[in-house]
């Protein structure tokens, strides 16, 4: 059994050493142009626009199966897109200009477009055959082309950031849930994203945990110019990153606007329900 | 009845059996070598995006699995020759040994990688790992891993096995016993010898095995 944090509130990472490891510059803005994704005979997404501007932090919010989660593994290219077009930044995820036309990506394209995201999981998947530090240094290594000292440095930086530089040598077995977690957004930073993908990052931590990655993640939002794309059911949380909240349903937005009016006064009686739900759960 | 036992030929025999033990420990130890080596072959093929390669090794090792290992080893030892290809019958031995058991060991891995979480896939994916890297850094360690108990038991049944190796004359365990005890007529004592070493042998690498089973559990 995995040991419990001692300290549930994770310390807050310092601002200098936050400033220091985190990217910024060139966040880009996202569009889905008429997205459609299906599972079978399952039409998750059905024509769904909407844009995210460079730098804007949007939490999706709604019932399970509305597909929000689908959203965030579409833009990680976990999920291939049915129709329609994904931007992130001036290119298309999942289509490439060949010939003066629009094809499917190829692998390469795919792979130049994912340097741009990095995501976050529920279950923090980190490689549990490797230790902390190999599981920050791997990708920085083969993808990014650091030196092993270089990949080094960073690592140190980002866990100096989340509060676990004594773990360094630590397996994920040996670390609580939430220090995982911590050492995945880690991860995910380490490969210099410009945009964050954050899929019900806090969902499988026990509550006494979930404070110390909220906080981390408040303040990496505080700190850099991240693009940030959230799926929680957090609601204080969603209130505090986002510039804007969008209310999903079926695979549509039902209703969108800053945090303060859709968790204040919501338009929508869907939106009021969903809400009602989350609270008295 | 009583059952004669006839000490001083016990000891006098005892240095052929362990000449034959030898040759049947390095048939065991390099068909093995093949076998973990060929099966993972056999289980990377069936992933290529290739469907003929794909279809092609799936038959090739179901037929084997399919088929005794004793008419392989006779298939090798007297088809092999007749093909312009001849090998030492312990080559053949090992080279039989270490196919048939590297269908099942292919079984083993493919299971061992069916077994590593998606998640894991996917955080590979999310940090643009590269497919090889994927593969050697990420799902082969934790797959092989799963596993090494379960190759740990295919040993030991391949080494219980060896002893059909007898039958293209290699001069293993089995057949030394046979040799001692057609000159002499006296058959109790290599059989029972055979028997008693094979258990020597088996009962340890048992217990290492468990050990490498409590090992590995856990990370």
């Amino acid at each position: 059994m995995p040991p419990t944090d001692t300290t549930p509130d994770a310390p807050s990472p310092k601002k200098e050493a936050a400033a220091a490891v985190l990217p910024r510059g060139g966040a880009p803005g996202i569009r889905f142009e008429k997205v459609v994704k299906r599972f079978g005979s399952n039409v998750v997404l059905r024509e769904l626009d909407f844009s995210v501007a460079p730098g804007e932090r949007v939490t999706l919010i709604g019932p399970s199966g509305s597909g929000k989660t689908t959203i965030l593994r579409l833009l990680m290219t976990l999920e291939k897109l049915d129709d329609g077009l994904i931007w992130v930044g001036d290119d298309t995820l999942w289509h490439m200009e060949k010939g003066g036309k629009r094809v499917p990506a190829n692998q390469r394209h795919l792979h130049e477009m994912r340097k741009r995201i990095g995501m976050v999981f529920q279950q923090f998947n980190l490689f549990p055959n490797m230790n902390v530090l190999r599981n920050l240094t791997e990708g920085p290594v083969r993808v990014l082309g650091l030196s092993r000292d270089e990949a080094v440095e960073r690592a140190r930086g980002l866990l100096d950031m989340v509060g676990l530089a004594d773990k360094i040598d630590a397996h994920p077995s040996q670390l609580s849930g939430g220090q995982q977690q911590r050492v995945a957004i880690a991860r995910a930073l380490a490969m210099e994203p410009r945009v964050l993908l954050l899929d019900e990052v806090t969902s499988a931590l026990d509550p006494e945990l979930v404070v110390g990655v909220q906080d981390l993640l408040r303040d990496i939002a505080r700190e850099s110019d991240l693009t940030m794309l959230c799926v929680t059911h957090e609601m204080g949380f969603a209130k505090d990153i986002s510039d804007r909240v969008l209310m999903f349903d079926q695979g549509q937005i039902v209703e969108e606007g800053p945090p303060d009016r859709i968790f204040g006064e919501p338009s929508e009686q869907r939106t009021r329900d969903f809400l009602q739900a989350v609270l008295a759960s | 009845m009583t059952v004669d036992w006839d000490w001083s030929y016990t000891g006098d025999i005892l240095p052929d059996l362990l000449k034959g033990l030898r040759y049947t420990i390095i048939a065991t130890l390099a068909g093995y070598a093949i076998a973990i080596v060929l099966g993972m072959v056999w289980t990377l093929l069936r992933r290529t995006p290739f469907a003929a390669v794909n279809q092609a090794v799936r038959w090739i090792t179901e037929f084997i699995r399919s088929t005794p290992l004793l008419v392989q080893l006779f298939f090798l030892y007297n088809v092999l020759p007749s093909w312009g290809l001849s090998l030492s019958s312990l080559t053949t031995g090992i080279i039989g040994l270490g196919l048939h058991y590297s269908t099942y060991t292919a079984e083993v891995y493919r299971a061992g990688i069916a077994d590593v979480p998606r998640g894991q896939w996917e955080a590979a994916t999310a940090l643009n790992l590269p497919r090889s890297r994927v593969w050697l850094d990420v799902i082969l360690p934790q797959a092989v891993r799963r596993v090494i108990p379960t190759l740990g038991n295919y040993l030991i049944a391949m080494f219980k096995d060896s002893p059909l190796l007898l039958a293209i004359n290699v001069a293993e365990l089995l057949h030394e016993a046979f040799e001692v005890g057609s000159k002499s007529l006296m058959f109790l004592e290599p059989i029972t010898l055979v028997g008693l070493l094979f258990v020597a042998v088996s009962v340890p690498s048992s217990i290492l095995v468990r050990r490498l089973e409590r090992r590995y559990a856990t990370y």
